[in-house]
């Protein structure tokens, strides 16, 4: 790569072409204190949800893992449990994602690769061998197919003599951003969404602390979305999905409460702080003036973060330290309840047992050595923070009334219209890399021509073939009649337009394979075909 | 055929959805004045490889961030052979890491991009590995 001439400058825009000002001032910053920031624990909630925020619980520290056979997945929960990590994270292989047992001709090759396969009750068991479901709070990556996966949950829940209502955690269940941004589905948008108010209605009979939906930007961003968008986007998926609550017939505080969000923390330190603060502050509102919801916890915006995979670079892996580590300091400054930080070695693989170790670390040094968790938002009234928090929001209201305009997320979604917005900020920020008017240090600055390769966990072939023998097993050796009978009464109810949940509870307990389930809403509804858009 | 532009088919076999890469480099490679068919996601082996043909294309460009290349990729050149296809040229771009570079070069693919490299890099590459039919004798 040719050096250039000039030395780089630093930015005068943020990392989503906000413009930036050299210095804030009063005259920024036009805010009612009771009316737009509230003090923490207050309506609107910028300043976060808690009164006493890290102080009355620290955020959970919640490393997403999974590969390999449910055996491998397990050991390393396990071994994250030990470490003091807090809270489970799985995340799935591309064939589970997708609704596919691993003996489906389409899982060739990809088998535990990007995460955990499981297919049945048999790997569900193993998976959550010896961990305290009733003290462990476990969330799952897991969206078309989440029906599946929250019954299998429930299944050895019910198995260990579990009460339900003790059973908490997460499914992701947010298909609108798949449909966006991530890219693995099933059936398409509309019967996607009545599974969905499927989940939302048994999740608010039988299981009070179980976070049906994580409504989820990270995808979009680590697709390309700029801040605001993800934002908008986010807080658009989230309005689709309360209106679905709604049209399902239960009313808004009823499950308003158990939405919880999902974001990425980018590595534009401010930006990210402001767009934290403008989503609690704009969920507020659009729960409480939109949808009229009277319980204060229906306002709070909840949520996780991620460090930016994207952000992380294969050259100088170990730079991806600093980064993962600036990017959680952000995302603790703007107030999260839930942590994942990244490993260094993630643009190669999964990450080795010590870099997600030196990862989860560094949550544990912001949280015990920096002192930055002794104070609620403690960047509040900062001209700059609060005017770039009032700026990200003006964006997302506009966004948001595009897609009121459109008809609400889902008809936006099928007219694609995220999905170029998203393609079109991608396309741009990969130009400004290009003309290096961004900087990616180790990228396109600061290059070193002779690197030396970093250790990187390999998945073993031979976790395919055990995989794919245990599900033939598990096919061969269940009662043939029940796995039948509690199959067609699934079709039945499906194609009837009951409630799906508790036929796919009483298939998963009869050791039917989640493909097969996936098969049965495949027949009902048809695959999704994405109408490609470069 | 042959107008003397250069089709391309972008292609992202496997099942994973991370398609910001793929589409970024379709987008760029139109922009340089080749003519870009991308398949979408999800597509098998043999959808690419039918899709190739029918579209009669110069080249093949793969994306894959799974982890499945070594599943795949072969699988896609044995097919291209026998279809009669090898003079579609075949390079692929994604997480590949470096020891399964020359294995895959062996079996047929012809350039692997991994992380960091331009756009402007790939496109080069095209214009100077990759024939257009009307052009070829």
């Amino acid at each position: 790569m040719v050096m250039p001439a000039r030395r780089p400058t630093v930015p005068t825009e943020t990392l989503s072409t906000v413009p930036l000002k050299v210095v804030y001032r009063a005259a920024d910053v036009d805010l009612d204190y009771r009316r737009d920031l509230g003090d923490p624990g207050e309506y609107p909630f910028t300043r976060g949800i808690h009164p006493d925020m890290y102080r009355g619980r620290l955020w959970t520290m919640r490393q997403f893992a999974g590969f390999g056979t449910a055996e491998d997945a397990n050991k390393r929960f396990h071994y994250l449990l030990a470490m003091g990590q807090t809270g489970l994270s799985v995340a799935f292989d591309m064939p589970t994602l997708m609704g596919y047992d691993s003996d489906h001709p389409r899982a060739l090759g990809e088998v535990g690769r990007e995460g955990v396969a499981i297919d049945s009750l048999a790997d569900m068991e193993i998976l959550l061998d010896g961990l305290p479901l009733d003290r462990v709070t476990t969330s799952m990556t897991i969206n078309a197919p989440a029906n599946v996966l929250l019954a299998l949950y429930v299944a050895v829940a019910d198995a260990r003599g579990i009460p339900r209502d003790q059973v908490g955690g997460t499914t992701q269940t947010d298909m609108l951003k798949e449909f966006i941004a991530q890219k693995e589905w099933i059936v398409p948008p509309r019967p996607s969404m009545k599974l969905i108010q499927d989940m939302l209605v048994f999740g608010a009979r039988e299981l009070p602390k179980w976070n049906i939906i994580s409504i989820s930007g990270y995808h979009m961003r680590e697709a390309g979305a700029t801040a605001a968008q993800e934002l908008a986007f986010t807080l658009a998926d989230g309005i689709a999905y309360v209106q679905a609550g709604i049209d399902a017939g239960l009313p808004v505080d009823e499950f308003a409460h158990r939405l919880s969000f999902f974001f990425d923390c980018h590595v534009d330190f401010f930006e990210e702080i402001a767009k934290f603060r403008a989503a609690r502050r704009m969920w507020a509102r659009i729960c409480r003036g939109r949808f009229g919801a009277q319980s204060p916890r229906s306002w709070w915006l909840r949520f996780h973060t991620q460090t930016a995979g994207v952000s992380l670079t294969a050259q100088q892996p170990l730079n991806n330290i600093a980064r993962v580590a600036l990017q959680a300091l952000a995302a603790v400054l703007g107030g999260t309840q839930s942590l994942h930080t990244n490993s260094m070695d993630e643009t190669y693989a999964l990450p080795t047992q010590e870099a997600v170790t030196v990862a989860l670390r560094t949550q544990q040094i912001i949280a015990h050595e920096t002192g930055v968790a002794g104070t609620a938002d403690p960047l509040g009234g900062s001209y700059f923070v609060e005017a770039l928090t009032t700026e990200l929001e003006r964006q997302a209201w506009e966004y948001i009334r595009r897609i009121d305009d459109l008809g609400g997320m889902v008809a936006a979604v099928e007219a694609g219209f995220p999905q170029r917005e998203i393609a079109e900020a991608s396309y741009r920020y990969q130009q400004q890399l290009e003309r290096r008017e961004k900087i990616i240090v180790g990228v396109n600055e600061f290059v070193q021509p002779e690197e030396q390769p970093i250790e990187i966990l390999r998945i073993s072939p031979d976790v395919e073939r055990r995989q794919v023998e245990r599900t033939r097993r598990v096919r061969a050796e269940r009662q043939q009649r029940a796995a039948a009978e509690a199959l067609a009464r699934l079709r039945e109810t499906a194609q009837s337009g009951g409630n799906t949940m508790d036929a796919i509870v009483d298939a998963v307990k009869a050791d039917v394979t989640l493909g097969e389930i996936c098969d049965v809403f495949r027949a009902v509804y048809g695959e999704y075909r994405e109408v490609a858009i470069i | 055929m042959g107008n003397g532009k250069i089709r391309i088919l972008i292609a992202k076999p496997g099942l994973d959805g991370h398609d910001r890469g793929v589409k970024v480099v379709a987008r760029a490679l139109r922009d340089a004045g080749f003519e870009v068919i991308y398949t979408g996601l999800h597509q098998t082996p043999e959808m690419i490889v039918n899709s190739a043909i029918q579209e009669d294309v110069d080249a093949i460009g793969l994306s894959i961030l799974s982890g499945a290349h070594n599943a795949l990729f072969p699988r896609i050149i044995q097919l291209r052979r026998e279809r009669g296809a090898d003079d579609i040229v075949v390079f692929a771009g994604g997480i590949i890491p470096e020891e399964d570079i020359a294995p895959l070069r062996a079996a047929g693919i012809a350039e692997i991009f991994t992380p960091g490299v331009s756009l402007q890099q790939i496109v080069d590459w095209v214009r100077e590995h990759v024939t257009p039919r009307g052009v070829r004798t």
